[in-house]
Order: structure tokens, then C-alpha cells, then sequence
């Protein structure tokens, strides 16, 4: 365990209001492509929120297909994110189709941006973003590009709940080989 | 292909100098500068020319630009504004991220590199002594001719003693693990991976993604040039050996804390290819020394601990896209050798180095803010790079070990920032054109 979450204890569900803006005004990080949104009990994440082109509604739907495929094969493809979720919406604003992409990570995104825009090359995450509106479809030579329009329509939480607050994916997957390994030796005595 | 006629020779191969001098130049009118650009083309190797003349040459040039400097040599907007937004910036504007916080901070840093005067690197490797003195002179007389040209600091460099190899003043051997071009000629040692593309470190090639970025306008300047973070760093020799007495009994246990910090042995042997005792031999043979990963020969580092410098610095098989993470380093010591056994003196030494890649912000900027200074790097939860992260005194550093890892709480800084740029490293043709402006 971490020492960072030593101190925060994940015992105690914590809840944590977020001023407007996304921002702690007194102790905001900078990253290498501008500030960074603040940790959480609910660690790092993202929710980007994009209009998608009308009519493509269906894209998504393969897409989905395609992704559960890829992950199936290459369960490990996503790992360099530190992910613990990913959520993808899909919902209606009068009458146009808007898409909301969420994310709970380790990290905080800005230290694996490149990593991210590489992924998206190779898993076919970028079909999705390629039909949404306003998305630069330079992105591949344009990596500055690709991370205004992500910044830009990044919707930053207002309040945040976690019930074991700050524990990382490792962490949670650490507790739950240790009880596998506690369970396998309780058969082993039996 | 390469250009090898047109491309700045410290990209390519490193100078078999024993002493260096930097000089950090500011322009105070164009007219100046360029003709100062003018005198030094003259006398700057191409790579090809270099190796050419490797056997019998003396000295070599290299000669840089800030952006402030591209600006004062009469560069158009056009052309200013093609360059990517961390360069424009400056290192000293993006201190906070790169971890140049506490006493590294730009407020602290000497020889004028935080200012916006800071224009131009003249930098000099000589075979000997007597070459570096002599190319001192012709550079003040080349300054003298050119108005407006002031040197606003210099930095001499030398290799110290006592070892007859590259190494630091802590001890440790140095240029032990270089990235290869493609096409440059040169075969990857063993365990060093393949020849990366041209274009992860000279603008104007295809890089690993394939993808020709990151080229400045006009086209003069979007070929064989590349980018440099300048770090001068002052190495605490004293802090540094108080500290191994402090966490080891004997010689041994102060070699192996030593070996611990950095993830070799200060011979350069690799801890993970011998982790209880150093072998100064494999140290020295590039055929082996670098012939090793993590993942599979050491994942819970009980070899090279996780937060170990090299670690950090390269990661092995255990970093996603490491290809696009690579940098060549160059650079030398300065200051006087510390004695062993002699109480610090209070001079400033250490080393001062050039980071070179196609993109600062992918690749240096990223090993600084992420590798170097991430607390939770690999999960270490209150670590930073134990060499060069930022450090006040109140982070730590495991040493994984069965039973129980040994925490080293409370490290010290060994090092301090004592000042950085970024530049531009034009083409040789880049230069004439800057040259010729008006």
C-alpha cells in the first residue's frame, strides 16, 4: 500500500465538493499540457461530453462490439491508462445524439497523453471520436489537436464519492489475489 | 537517408573530447547575431565531416538557439509561431512541471539562462587542454568582430579523475546506454533495442508512428535540425557520501546503497545482471552491460528497486511506447574532483548535459514530469527519482528485499538544477539561412 494512501484512509467513505470550474484555485498542478484536474476519492478521471454527427448512431454500436473483441484478445490493451472504469453514453438533447465518455484513473491523464493517442491508433478507440463533431481528423499528425478537443469538452465533477476513497486498481487487484492466495491455503489445510 | 552534410555532428557521434566550454550568448541587435552565425558555420562539423576527420581534428562546435533568439537573429512571425508551444516557452516558464521547484527553481539559477536575453549556445568539445584554450581565444576575437554580441556566461568542462572512464563526480560510470539511429551506421549493443527512426530525433524524418512532425517553418528549418533541453546540474559530493556512511556499515554496504540509488553498480555493471556483488569487468563490456530487462529477470525489483534512477530513466520492457520516449544525451563534468575522504568544499561540480529529441514535450518534458518526479511512479506512493527528482527532504526510497524492503526515509537532495534551455539545433543549411536574414 502507498503511503499517499496510508494517510487517506479507505476505510471511510469520503465525499469531496469541487469548486466550479473543476479547479482548487489555491493548488492547481500544472502538467505539460496545462493544469491538471485534482485527485479525488475517486481517483483521477475525465467525462468528455461531444455532439456526434447525426446519423451515425450505429457506428457506436459496432464499435462496441469491436472493443468488448479486442479486449477479449488482448485483455492487457488499456493497462498503460491505470484504468479502474470506462463508461460510454450515448443520450438525447432535443433531437440531436450526444456521447459521453468517462473515465476513473490512476493517473492523472495529462502524464499519458501520448500513450493514450497511440492506443488510439491501434484499438480502434479512434471510430468513436472520429464521428463526433468539431473532432480534428489531423489528430494523428496533429497531437496537440487531438488534446484541445479533449480539454475542451472535458465537463469537470462538482462533487466526487468513493467508498474505499483512494485506492488504486493495483491496489484492489493486490487485495483480491491475497484473498485468493488465503483462500487456496485454507484448502491446502484442509 | 540521412543527410549526414547537413546534420549538426553532436546528433550522430560524441566528440572524443577530455575538456569542453559552454558559452551562453544574448544578441543585442540582429546584425550582430547573424554575423556571428556566419563565423561560427565556419567552423561547425556536419556529422560527416566529423567522422571524417575524427582521427586527426581537435576540436568540434556545435551551435544552438532559444526561441527568444531565433526572434533576435529577425526570424518572421511566420516562422516563430511554426515552433511547438514548450519551446517558445522556455524551460524556466515550465519549472513547476519539469519538478524546478524549492532551491532547483529558475529565481536560483546562474549564468543568466532564466532570461529572456539568453539567446544562443556556442558549445566546444577539444581533444585536450591546450585545444580548449586556444579555441577560447579565437571565439572572443570572433566576438569582439561581431557588434551587439555579449557572452552573458561560460562553463568550463573537464573529464576528473581518479577513473579512465566517463563518469560523474559520485563515482558512476556514465554513457552506458545510447538509443540508435536508423541509418546511422551504428549497431545497438546488445539489449538495446533496435535502430529507432530518424525522425524520434532529427525534425523532418518519419518517427516511430511514421508521422514527419513537429517541423518549424520555412522548409530550411524543417530538416536535419532537432531540439535540446540544457541541464546543468550540481552533484552534492558530499551530502552523496555522508549519506552511503550514514546507510551502510562497510565499504560494501555503501557500494551496494550506491548501486541501490542508481540501479547499477558505480562500475556500470548492472545490478539486475549481478545483484550482490559489483563486477567492474561486465561494467566495462559494452557487449553485456546493457544486455537486460525488468519485467521478466527483476519485476519486483529486488535487483534494481523500482524508483532506482535508471529505472526511472529507462524503463525497459516495463513502459508502454518506450520508442517514443528515447533521447540522446551528451555533455561532460564540471568542477574540481572531490578527494575521497576529503570533507566537501563547498565548490559547485557536477554535470551539464544536453537532452536531444524531436519533441521536448514528449520526450524530455515527460521523463522530467513523469519518470523523474511522479511520487506514485510505479506505485512508490512518496518517491521521486533518487538522482535528479525534486527533493526537499521529505520523500523516501524502498529497497525491495525478503522478508521485509528496507525504507530509506527522509532522502536528501543529492543534486540541485542550477540552471537549463531549451534550443533549437539547426541543419547546417538552417544555419546559413539564419545567417542570411534580414
Amino acid at each position: 500500500m502507498s503511503s499517499e494512501s496510508k494517510t487517506q484512509d479507505w476505510s471511510k467513505p469520503v465525499a469531496m465538493a469541487i469548486p466550479k470550474g473543476g479547479y482548487f484555485q489555491d493548488k492547481v498542478e500544472q502538467g505539460r499540457y496545462g493544469p491538471i484536474f485534482p485527485k479525488t476519492p475517486a481517483c483521477y478521471g475525465f467525462s468528455i461530453l461531444a455532439k456526434i454527427i447525426p446519423g451515425r448512431e450505429e457506428v457506436f454500436y459496432k464499435y462496441a462490439k469491436s472493443i468488448e473483441e479486442t479486449i477479449a484478445a488482448q485483455p492487457d490493451a488499456l493497462a498503460v491508462l491505470q484504468l479502474h472504469y470506462l463508461r460510454w453514453v450515448l443520450f438525447p438533447i432535443k433531437g440531436d445524439t450526444y456521447f459521453m465518455y468517462q473515465g476513473i484513473f490512476d493517473t492523472d491523464f495529462d502524464k499519458y497523453t501520448e500513450d493514450a493517442v497511440t492506443l488510439f491508433g491501434i484499438t480502434g478507440l479512434r471510430t468513436v471520436f472520429e464521428n463526433l463533431e468539431d473532432f480534428p481528423m489531423d489528430w494523428q499528425t496533429n497531437p496537440g489537436a487531438f488534446i484541445k478537443f479533449v480539454r475542451d469538452h472535458q465537463c469537470p465533477s462538482f462533487l466526487e464519492y468513493a467508498e474505499y476513497p483512494y485506492a488504486s486498481a493495483t491496489e484492489v487487484k493486490k487485495a483480491l489475489k491475497l484473498k485468493a492466495a488465503f483462500s487456496t491455503m485454507l484448502d491446502q489445510m484442509q | 537517408m540521412l543527410e549526414f552534410e547537413d546534420i549538426q555532428h553532436i546528433l550522430l557521434t560524441r566528440a572524443p573530447a577530455l575538456a569542453a566550454r559552454y558559452e551562453f550568448l544574448s544578441f543585442h541587435n540582429g546584425a550582430g547575431g547573424r554575423a556571428w552565425v556566419s563565423a561560427i558555420r565556419e567552423k561547425i562539423h556536419s556529422a560527416a565531416s566529423m567522422r571524417a576527420g575524427i582521427d586527426k581534428d581537435k576540436r568540434w562546435v556545435t551551435a544552438a538557439f532559444t526561441w527568444n533568439g531565433l526572434r533576435a537573429l529577425g526570424l518572421d512571425e511566420a516562422s516563430l509561431t511554426s515552433f511547438p508551444e514548450e519551446f517558445k516557452q522556455g524551460m524556466a516558464a515550465r519549472a513547476e512541471m519539469l519538478g524546478d521547484t524549492g532551491l532547483n527553481a529558475p529565481q536560483y539559477w546562474v549564468g543568466g539562462l532564466e532570461s529572456s536575453d539568453l539567446h544562443a549556445i556556442v558549445i566546444l568539445f577539444a581533444r585536450d587542454d591546450a585545444e580548449h584554450d586556444r579555441c577560447v581565444f579565437e571565439h572572443e576575437k570572433v566576438v569582439a568582430d561581431c557588434p551587439g554580441v555579449e557572452v552573458l556566461s561560460v562553463l568550463d568542462l573537464k573529464a576528473i579523475p581518479p577513473l579512465d572512464y566517463a563518469h560523474d563526480h559520485f563515482g558512476y560510470r556514465d554513457r552506458l546506454s545510447q538509443p540508435v539511429i536508423e541509418g546511422a551506421g551504428e549497431e545497438p549493443t546488445p539489449g538495446s533495442g533496435d535502430p529507432l527512426k530518424a525522425g524520434e530525433f532529427i525534425v523532418g524524418y518519419p518517427d516511430e508512428q511514421g508521422v514527419v512532425a513537429n517541423s518549424p517553418q520555412p522548409k530550411t528549418l524543417a530538416r536535419n535540425g532537432s531540439y535540446m533541453a540544457y541541464r546543468r546540474l550540481a552533484e552534492h559530493v558530499g551530502r552523496f557520501r555522508d549519506f552511503l556512511r550514514q546507510h551502510g556499515e562497510t565499504a560494501e554496504e555503501q557500494e551496494l546503497i550506491a548501486a541501490k540509488l542508481m540501479g547499477r553498480w558505480r562500475s556500470g555493471a548492472p545490478l539486475v545482471l549481478s545483484p550482490d556483488k559489483d563486477d567492474p569487468e561486465l561494467g566495462a563490456d559494452p557487449q553485456r552491460n546493457n544486455d537486460f530487462n525488468y519485467k521478466e529477470m527483476d519485476p519486483h525489483g529486488y535487483a534494481v528497486p523500482l524508483g532506482a534512477h535508471a529505472r526511472r530513466m529507462n524503463p525497459r520492457d516495463t513502459a508502454a511506447n518506450m520508442n517514443r520516449r528515447r533521447m540522446i544525451r551528451r555533455g561532460a563534468t564540471y568542477g574540481p574532483q572531490l578527494p575521497d575522504g576529503n570533507a566537501d568544499d563547498g565548490v559547485e561540480r557536477g554535470i551539464a548535459a544536453f537532452i536531444i529529441c524531436a519533441s521536448l514535450i514528449r520526450q524530455f518534458e515527460f521523463a522530467q514530469n513523469v519518470w523523474a518526479n511522479d511520487r506514485n511512479f510505479h506505485e512508490l506512493g512518496n518517491e521521486r527519482d533518487p538522482i535528479i527528482g525534486a527533493h526537499d527532504g521529505t520523500l523516501e526510497f524502498k529497497i525491495p528485499k525478503r522478508p521485509i524492503r528496507k525504507k530509506i526515509v527522509g532522502l536528501p537532495a543529492f543534486t540541485t538544477v542550477r540552471g537549463g534551455a531549451y534550443f533549437f539545433l539547426p541543419g547546417l543549411k538552417a544555419l546559413e539561412y539564419l545567417a542570411s536574414l534580414d
